[in-house]
């Protein structure tokens, strides 16, 4: 238990970050039209390849055989998840550019 | 270090006014953009700057990003629109693997220092969490993918839901107790990896393919979670802010879509909808008969028509029909005839997936009504043509409680004066269930593919 009230203590910033990033993501989704819903998932898919950086670390860091290979694995799906997302999202999004009637 | 620190902060304003303007058609498109922009610039920021990136492994980090990249752009060129969401399901899988990955070698990590039991709980539990989330996250992405290219059938096991979440308590359980330190063993990390995938698979197994699009969105917003573990592994700001925004972004547009079926997200995740042939033939058997239409009849029940409602399903998607409709909407409006299209929430695999697909054959945005919009004008329309579409025009869904879409919102066609529903055969739709509408003494059936059919309307009506 003082464990992981340490924790909350020692990590203030962090969790006002992220209750008041909930807050943004929510607010940022309520108003669009259902017409955007697939292309506004997939770019949040994209986003969510954040998570390419974590995989640069240990890649970076990575020291033995086991690091690695997991490492370099892990940097080609983290980099499939961003580059994939977003060029789909502008795929999609290409076709909504204005016409000419 | 402090430069690197500047760069996440850009980056991470780059993904809030991203997703913002994606929420806009005119801007979405530079809002993805400033997105890609804000990932590239934290991306190398990350390799040239963080402390600890060995430059012997450069080689290392660029061979995977060059991989990745001409993977990533050949695959997402390629695709097909209407292949899009098992396109979405797959990167989002691959990022769920990505935040699996990271937990192993960090556990691989803490075990080089010494037992695991003596590293920081807190730490061990948001490894354990994000190798949880991110397998979960994959496997399940990996089982919507084979569903939506039809390569994985429905499967629902006896007890399903009981095993469900039966597994689920049992990995929290397992994950708990090592954090903690009540299980010693380092194997431990292979048996929560491999119960999370097991788990994925199980999860998404049972649920139906309509209602795919509400999974992998959840499974997406998943994947946010699993890589916002990641920030709080490395206190790195950027991974927490874009994982924690797409976790409750995604959430949100999961609820949104199940709102759009007029369902809650359990009815969703354990009602087993349109589980195969569990609920075929569910609905009250209808008796009656159908009456076809010829082409040339409903080419000139059209050009005779003041207004004429367009129905796209995904069957207009797959016969890759929409050049020819959006032809055929022309040729119409030549005649004097007003067009409209009309768009259920859920027309097509996704929310808005219609309207992608019918952009992509440049039918005028102004054009694509929504349904509550729409509903209101049928009663003053002449026709309304329904291609490839079943399920949403479907009555029961008000008027026969044992159906299994009761309760979903549909588009009024019956209240048109005439409907014309163009289909392969009277095979039932995707939720597999009878359709009422074709018995009425209002519709004809145009049996073919949408695609050769729509090409003879069209040509039927130039020659009127």
């Amino acid at each position: 238990m003082n464990t992981i009230i340490d924790f909350i203590a020692n990590n203030q910033l962090m969790i006002y970050l992220v209750i008041l990033m909930i807050f943004v993501g929510i607010e940022l989704i309520e108003k669009v039209p259902s017409v955007l819903h697939t292309p506004l998932m997939s770019g949040a898919n994209a986003i969510h390849g954040v998570v390419i950086i974590g995989a640069i670390i240990i890649m970076g860091e990575a020291e033995n055989m086991y690091a690695t290979i997991l490492g370099f694995i892990a940097v080609v799906l983290g980099t499939l998840n961003v580059v994939g997302g977003f060029v789909v999202t502008d795929r999609m999004l290409e076709m909504f550019k204005k016409k000419k009637k | 270090m402090n430069f690197l620190q500047i760069i996440y902060l850009i980056a991470s304003l780059t993904f809030v006014i991203g997703i913002k303007m994606l929420g806009k058609p005119e801007s979405a498109r530079r809002g993805n953009l400033i997105a890609a922009f804000g990932m590239t610039i934290a991306i190398f920021g990350t390799i040239f700057l963080y402390e600890g990136i060995k430059t012997s492994n450069y080689g290392w980090i660029f061979g995977g990003l060059i991989v990745g990249t001409v993977i990533g752009t050949m695959m997402a060129k390629k695709v097909k629109m209407t292949g899009m969401p098992q396109m979405v399901s797959f990167f989002n899988g691959m990022g769920g693997a990505c935040a699996g990955i990271i937990s192993l070698v960090e556990f691989d990590h803490i075990l080089h220092t010494g037992p695991f039991t003596d590293a920081e709980p807190v730490k061990l539990g948001i490894i354990f969490l994000g190798l949880v989330i991110g397998s979960i996250s994959f496997a399940g992405s990996m089982i919507a993918f084979g569903k939506l290219v039809e390569k994985i059938k429905d499967n629902v096991l006896p007890l399903q839901q009981v095993v469900n979440i039966g597994l689920l308590l049992l990995i929290l359980g397992i994950a708990a107790a090592a954090t903690l330190g009540y299980i010693t063993t380092p194997n431990v990390l292979y048996l929560i990896l491999a119960l999370s995938l097991l788990y994925g698979v199980l999860f998404v197994m049972p649920i139906g393919g309509a209602d795919m699009p509400v999974v992998i969105s959840l499974l997406n917003s998943f994947t946010g979670v699993a890589a916002a573990m990641g920030g709080f592994l490395y206190d790195n700001k950027v991974m927490l802010f874009g994982g924690i925004l797409v976790g409750s972004a995604g959430t949100l547009l999961t609820v949104v879509m199940c709102k759009a079926m007029n369902r809650s997200l359990t009815n969703v995740l354990i009602g087993n909808f349109g589980g195969g042939s569990k609920n075929a033939g569910e609905g009250k058997e209808i008796i009656g008969s159908v009456k076809e239409i010829s082409k040339s009849d409903a080419a000139v029940l059209m050009k005779y028509s003041k207004k004429v409602v367009i129905v796209p399903g995904y069957g207009l998607a797959v016969a890759q029909a929409q050049h020819i409709c959006h032809e055929l909407e022309q040729v119409l409006e030549d005649e004097g005839v007003e067009v409209k299209y009309a768009i259920h929430p859920v027309a097509g695999r996704m929310p808005g997936h219609m309207n992608v697909l019918l952009a992509e054959s440049n039918v005028s945005y102004d054009k694509l009504i929504e349904m509550d919009d729409i509903n209101p004008e049928f009663k003053t329309t002449d026709v309304v043509l329904i291609v490839g579409a079943n399920d949403v025009v479907n009555p029961a869904a008000k008027n026969d409680p044992s159906s299994p879409i009761y309760g979903m919102p549909i588009l009024d066609v019956e209240d048109a004066a005439h409907t014309i529903v163009m289909k392969r055969s009277m095979k039932a739709g995707y939720a597999g269930i009878e359709n009422e509408l074709f018995f009425s003494p209002k519709n004809s059936m145009l049996f073919g593919d949408a695609k050769k059919t729509l090409t003879e309307l069209v040509s039927e009506l130039k020659s009127l």
